[in-house]
């Protein structure tokens, strides 16, 4: 493909995961941040491929349907299935900073990317390397909703945002790392989701309700 | 034959867990963890014999590789390991803890042996992220409220300290990959020395460490580890106190023998003294209002990753050998000590501090073992943490880091009259001991009057195997030779 349209898709697909993080920031409902995580996959997915493409690697391609598999329809699935299904839908209902301020934050995060990836911008001018800054802030963000969340299915959403970050910025700087070591990952970042949703359900039943703010029997 | 001794721990692991799940005899569900330590501790000691420094060993196209410093840490998982699940195995009661239980052991142990073996930072992360999958439902294990909490934020923790760690390993490859050679293997980074960015290089380097700090409970990312090593099941607290935190240590020295050639040392050792003092203050103030004997061991393991964290600040061959001794002892002696604490509780139903008296007199087989284990984890000589612990604030003083160690004894003599304290007033705890204690409440109800004057020697459990690591830690310090040559070789694998 020729290189504009090249750095228009990667831009593209970039801009699709910065808005995607913003709005899952902004929006309440847990099932909609569900919906938006697999926005996010789709995204990421997107952008392997057209790496994948640019650079003529078969590799690459494979690992963006598995990113498409994994990131946009499994692990969106198994969040799904930590949410009730029968009851009225939940929302994140204590936050600790209030949505206003988390989209200040958020904004603040996304300089603050921008700021600590000029190391990497030295590697290279290629449009690719030019959007890691979005990978950045994606992960800070996460560690946002991580911090500030007290429902266990928006700590789950927001580790995976924070993998997501990671993953972007594995593919924009290095088209990923090697293939042995994707898979293993993937694997991981699938059994880690599952345990948390098992535990979830465990904490649903032993607590009566999600909310996080609850577990403090341990402590010194 | 080499490739054999390597993959052994992992193909054992899968074939254990295997004939677990598709319903092995119960025997074999008791005994299976046990048989996988012996497998990896067997591997361990094949491959210290067959490596050298000049006829390494490697499997799987160079993934695993196996220098003198993955043979040793191999072979301390195996020893841990034996000791932990061996001596934990109840004697009674031939099936304790379900299916799940052993298969998940013998994974988090073949986790362990992938973690020491690779020669990838990729495959090592996937490995460490490995064991905390492992141990997510070991951890909560009990299925009480206060096990649920443990492992809910043991796995969020450790699952995004690591996460850090993965965008160091990311940053690091797309570094080589800009100079040219895209490598995560240590080995061909240390041999072709590819020209890689010096500002990338320090942002991975300090990426990766933070990240496996949090795995190895370096304050200021340790608040998961005294919940999840105090809620686990003795046996699995003692593997995840005794040698899971070791595991992470190594990732931080391997981390450190890739970016160290690239930035040089100032700001890996500036990190890991912080992390280290830092560890040993917050190990050293909570252990004196600690009121569980569990958590009471747990921080202990957060105050000896100080330790090692000192050591790999320093650098150099004697401090890295000293922490390499430290591993070992520290290992044999925290399992001996957790798997006792299980007893205790098996015993007198109860790890509170303040439940506990007279444990001496009254149940002389379970409180000797803690007690001489906690007498090797305090650096009493002769066991091998005496010299590890003068070794290290040696080498510190010769780096120049004089007032670093001037502190680090400071607080290490704070958590040593503490835990010497705790412990005695569990074990000895006459009244007037009891009184000047925190704990002295609990005295009257302990039945002291009750208690028999020939005391309980039963244990819960086997007596053998914490003899043998008890021994081994007391011999080790002293035993030159061999051994200390095995000690140099290993820490000349990753200091020079």
């Amino acid at each position: 493909m020729s290189p504009s349209v090249f750095a228009q898709l990667v831009g593209l697909c970039a801009a699709v995961l910065l808005l995607s993080s913003v709005l899952i920031v902004w929006r309440r409902s847990l099932s909609a941040q569900v919906r938006l995580l697999a926005v996010q996959g789709w995204a990421i997915a997107g952008l392997v491929i057209v790496l994948g493409l640019e650079e003529r690697s078969v590799e690459l391609v494979v690992v963006g349907l598995l990113v498409l598999v994994l990131k946009g329809l499994v692990l969106p699935r198994v969040l799904r299935r930590a949410l009730p299904q029968d009851a009225a839908p939940e929302r994140e209902e204590t936050p600790l900073i209030n949505t206003t301020a988390a989209l200040i934050a958020t904004a603040l995060l996304t300089m603050l990317a921008y700021l600590v990836s000029a190391p990497l911008r030295g590697l290279d001018d290629a449009p690719a390397v030019a959007a890691v800054p979005v990978g950045i802030a994606m992960a800070l963000i996460g560690f946002l909703i991580l911090a500030t969340r007290t429902h266990a299915v928006s700590q789950l959403i927001g580790f995976l945002m924070l993998d997501n970050g990671i993953a972007t910025v594995a593919f924009l700087t290095a088209s990923g790392v090697p293939f042995v070591v994707e898979l293993g990952v993937s694997l991981d970042i699938l059994l880690v989701v599952l345990i948390l949703q098992v535990l979830t359900g465990r904490i649903r039943t032993q607590f009566g309700a999600l909310d996080l703010s609850e577990l403090t029997e341990l402590r010194d | 034959m080499t490739s054999i001794l390597m993959l052994a721990p992992v193909l054992a692991a899968l074939a254990l867990a295997a004939s677990c799940a598709w319903g092995g005899p119960r025997a074999l569900l008791c005994w299976a963890p046990v048989a996988q330590s012996a497998v990896v501790l067997g591997c361990g000691l094949g491959l210290i014999a067959v490596t050298s420094p000049d006829r390494i060993p490697v499997a799987v196209a160079g993934l695993l590789r196996a220098d003198a410093l993955s043979a040793f840490m191999l072979t301390v998982v195996g020893a841990v390991g034996l000791t932990a699940t061996w001596a934990g195995t109840a004697r009674e009661d031939l099936n304790p803890a379900g299916r799940a239980y052993p298969i998940l052991v013998v994974l988090f142990l073949g986790a362990m042996s992938t973690a020491v073996l690779a020669d990838n930072l990729g495959i090592l992360w996937v490995a460490v992220e490995a064991t905390t999958i492992a141990t997510a439902f070991l951890v909560g294990h009990h299925r009480s409220r206060r096990a649920l909490e443990a492992a809910w934020k043991y796995v969020v923790l450790g699952s995004v300290g690591v996460a850090i760690a993965f965008l160091g390993i990311v940053l690091l490859y797309a570094a080589t990959r800009a100079a040219g050679s895209p490598s995560l293997s240590w080995t061909t980074l240390a041999t072709t020395r590819p020209a890689l960015d010096a500002d990338l290089v320090g942002l991975a380097a300090a990426l990766m460490i933070l990240g496996f700090a949090t795995k190895a409970g370096l304050a200021p990312m340790h608040s998961w580890l005294p919940d999840a090593h105090s809620q686990a099941p003795a046996p699995v607290s003692g593997l995840m106190s005794g040698v899971l935190l070791s595991v992470a240590f190594y990732a931080i020295l391997r981390v450190q023998a890739v970016a160290a050639p690239v930035i040089g040392e100032s700001l890996m050792r500036g990190m890991l003294l912080v992390a280290g003092l830092g560890s040993l203050a917050v190990a050293a103030l909570l252990m004196i209002a600690q009121q569980d004997l569990k958590r009471l061991l747990a921080y202990s393991s957060v105050e000896h990753m100080g330790l090692l964290a000192l050591a790999a600040g320093i650098g150099g061959r004697l401090a890295i050998s000293a922490a390499l001794l430290h591993v070992l002892g520290h290992g044999l002696a925290k399992a001996s000590c957790f798997v006792a604490s299980g007893w205790v509780l098996e015993a007198e139903g109860s790890t509170r501090l303040a439940d506990l008296r007279l444990l001496l007199a009254r149940r002389p087989g379970v409180a000797t073992p803690l007690l001489v284990g906690v007498g090797a984890l305090l650096g009493l000589p002769p066991f091998s943490l005496f010299f590890s612990e003068v070794a290290i604030v040696v080498a510190g003083v010769g780096a120049g880091l004089g007032w670093v160690m001037v502190a680090a004894l400071a607080l290490v003599l704070t958590a040593f009259v503490v835990l010497a304290r705790h412990v005695l007033s569990i074990t000895l705890g006459s009244t007037e001991l009891g009184s000047t204690g925190l704990g002295s409440r609990g005295l009257g109800s302990t039945g002291v009057e009750t208690a028999s004057p020939a005391g309980d020697w039963s244990v819960p459990g086997y007596r053998t195997p914490l003899v043998l690591a008890l021994v081994t830690t007391a011999v080790a310090g002293v035993a030159a030779g061999p051994f200390g040559r095995l000690l140099a070789e290993a820490a000349a694998v990753v200091a020079s």
